[in-house]
């Protein structure tokens, strides 16, 4: 209880307030455009948040992480776009919605849901928070280690179909956390003698390049488009009556949400998956499925808002980010000094606190504005693609040349926008690469300090908890194995 | 040639024209700095090995090249799909846009982040085909923005050579703001 009115009081300052504010509506407003998203605006804010204070800070990025998805759902309902990449699957029932008449309905189930399925995974976070309080100690450097080992493994087989790719862009990844004087001997990796790489590749300076910059360097070369979304009118109240009367769908995909989003790695597409596929396998009527089912829409929704609060979970307990925004987040705790770990539980319990009321306080402030500005939004997604491509450009400069003044800096922002664009367009995956940059750092730090005091490489698992990762590292590469024989055996079988 | 519309078509991905192009260039680059291994990292002696500053390198290397050729082959075995050079065009056409950048990088220490800025949208929104009401919404965003991270935020911006040849109260109002 006192802990609860410490956080809670942490949250009580205008500067906090403000920010969780401006967060949660300009996050809204970012997931509306479709060709922006949340990756892209986090990696343009990032360095401006390094001057807040800490708490300030990150209340601001995680009013945009999770409230994105909520705007996001309002052009994948109304023109069959989805706002971020995570709304992929409300298209395919929120739009046949639309193209019956059934738009006002659609928007308003989509809200309720999200809503339903952020305040699950809050709750879960908060009834959680003792467990992981006494858990996160039990992880020294090796559990790390295994730890971090495991988000790199899942990450590489969470891209099925392309898991050569995720592979060698995460040790891309990985490399590029290497460029630079290395820290302990303090001799140089990859510098090729020139002076501007001996301080290493920023890992903001990646990120604006591989999302941002690519982003806005594609919407500029693409053709232009200007969508124009049916306005639709009414209460958006009547979907909290339906989605009760779902009840068991939501609560089930929010599940899935929160365990999904817990494993580094794997995140809403595969809490997506299986709520979907799950809504669809206990439906009375699953052959409306994609043609208009409002089940359909609540499993889609209702998971992917759970998963910005549970994937907090790994990043406060271990400081492993399971996805590119939580992986972003975390360098804001580093610019501050508030190391997440198990240390953080134990000696800012009240700063943790007041990070999941923050998270609750979003969800009720984005229903809130979501109810009053529909007609806003509709307007807002009809921004033309070329302008957003030269706002983004723009705003990139801002993020690059404040961190340290670095032309190079820039140099290299293009460079990695240049590479996002050919990765987006052929389909290939750029969070491995951030991952890789960032877990390979935590390996490396953490094999090194685990290692001296081992003796064989057996005692690297002689701790209950390092060898249930080891097991788990095992288990997920013989199971990925398995389903490739299975599937290969499926297709020779006529 | 359109796909029917499936649950399992979201998440099953294809390969793209030019994915060839890419995979030799990737593998290509990982090579290179295999090659370089030896001399751009050190093995130091009564180190232990996962202590080693060539350890972690090295094994982000061999994962490259092996994970690289792996995808390479897997590419090289697919059907071909037409489009590989026109592909590589849009990759080059996009590099026009990061050289657009790189001139307002360049720029915005001579001329200031306010003049900069605006000129750079208005510059760009020309290039991008806008004419009229379309400039004049540029050149207004590009004011926001300064007014927004400048102005408001606070953040380190390049001041601009060019405010040194403002009068005195002009230079201090416009180095402090914008």
């Amino acid at each position: 209880m006192e802990t609860i009115l410490a956080s809670a009081l942490m949250l009580m300052r205008w500067d906090v307030l403000a920010a969780l504010l401006v967060g949660s509506v300009g996050g809204v407003i970012i997931g509306a455009i479709p060709g922006v998203g949340p990756a892209v605006a986090i990696a343009i804010l990032l360095p401006a948040t390094f001057s807040m204070e800490p708490l300030v800070g990150l209340t601001l990025l995680l009013g945009i992480y999770g409230s994105s998805m909520y705007g996001g759902a309002l052009p994948a309902i109304l023109i069959n776009t989805p706002g971020t990449a995570v709304n992929a699957l409300t298209t395919y029932d929120g739009h046949p919605m639309t193209l019956r008449g059934e738009a006002r309905r659609a928007v308003s189930l989509a809200y309720s849901a999200s809503f339903f399925g952020g305040v699950f995974a809050i709750l879960c976070l908060i009834l959680l928070s003792p467990v992981l309080a006494l858990v996160a100690p039990m992880f020294g450097s090796r559990e790390i280690f295994l730890a971090a080992l495991l988000g790199i493994v899942l990450v590489i087989l969470a891209h099925r179909g392309q898991v050569f790719a995720a592979g060698m862009l995460a040790c891309f990844g990985i490399f590029l956390g290497t460029i630079g004087l290395e820290p302990v001997k303090y001799t140089r990796r990859f510098t090729f003698e020139q002076s501007w790489l001996a301080s290493g590749v920023d890992l903001i300076v990646v990120v604006l390049g591989l999302f941002a910059l690519s982003q806005a360097f594609i919407l500029l070369t693409e053709r232009e488009s200007a969508p124009k979304p049916q306005r639709f009118s009414g209460s958006l109240f009547g979907g909290m009556k339906e989605l009760m009367r779902n009840k068991r769908v939501a609560s089930v995909s929010a599940s899935f949400g929160v365990l999904m989003g817990m494993i580094p790695g794997v995140g809403e597409f595969t809490a997506q998956f299986l709520s979907y596929s799950y809504a669809q396998r206990t439906s009375k009527t699953p052959e409306f499925f994609g043609k208009g089912a409002p089940e359909g829409l609540i499993a889609a929704e209702a998971s992917n808002n759970a998963v910005p609060p549970a994937a907090m979970i790994p990043l406060l307990a271990l400081g492993i980010p399971g996805e590119a925004l939580t992986a972003m987040m975390l360098s804001v705790f580093y610019v501050h000094n508030v190391i997440p770990g198990p240390q953080l539980f134990q000696d800012h319990m009240d700063f943790v606190g007041a990070l999941y009321l923050s998270l609750l306080l979003l969800n009720l402030l984005v229903l809130a504005f979501l109810i009053v500005s529909g007609g806003l939004l509709t307007r807002i997604i009809r921004i033309p693609t070329r302008f957003l491509g030269m706002l983004i450009l723009t705003l990139s400069f801002v993020g690059v040349y404040s961190l340290r003044n670095s032309i190079t800096d820039c140099a290299m922002a293009a460079g990695f926008g240049v590479l996002g664009v050919v990765l987006k367009r052929l389909g290939l995956p750029v969070v491995p690469i951030i991952l890789g940059m960032v877990l390979g750092g935590i390996m490396e730090v953490k094999l090194r300090s685990a290692m001296a005091r081992v003796k064989t490489p057996l005692d690297f698992i002689d701790r209950p908890i390092a060898a249930i990762l080891f097991a788990l590292i095992l288990l997920v590469i013989a199971l990925h194995v398995r389903s490739l024989f299975r599937a290969r055996r499926a297709e020779r079988t006529p | 040639m359109t796909e029917p519309r499936s649950f399992r078509a979201l998440f099953r991905r294809e390969r793209k024209p030019g994915d060839l192009l890419f995979a030799a260039l990737f593998l290509a680059f990982a090579l290179f700095l295999l090659a370089r291994l030896p001399d751009q990292t050190q093995w130091m002696k009564r180190t232990g090995f996962a202590a080693q500053p060539a350890f972690w390198p090295g094994v982000a290397i061999f994962g490259m090249v092996g994970f690289g050729a792996l995808h390479l082959l897997s590419s090289a075995l697919s059907p071909r799909m037409p489009g590989r050079w026109r592909e590589a065009l849009f990759w080059a056409r996009s590099a026009e846009y990061a050289l657009w950048f790189m001139a307002y990088v360049f720029a915005a220490p001579l001329l200031g982040y306010l003049p900069a800025t605006v000129l750079f949208c208005l510059l760009l929104a020309f290039r991008a085909g806008y004419r009229g009401a379309g400039i004049g919404w540029a050149a207004a965003s590009g004011f926001g923005i300064v007014l927004l991270f400048k102005t408001f935020l606070q953040v380190k911006a390049p001041a601009g050579a060019l405010y040194e040849h403002l009068p005195e109260a002009a230079r201090a109002f416009m180095l402090t703001w914008f």
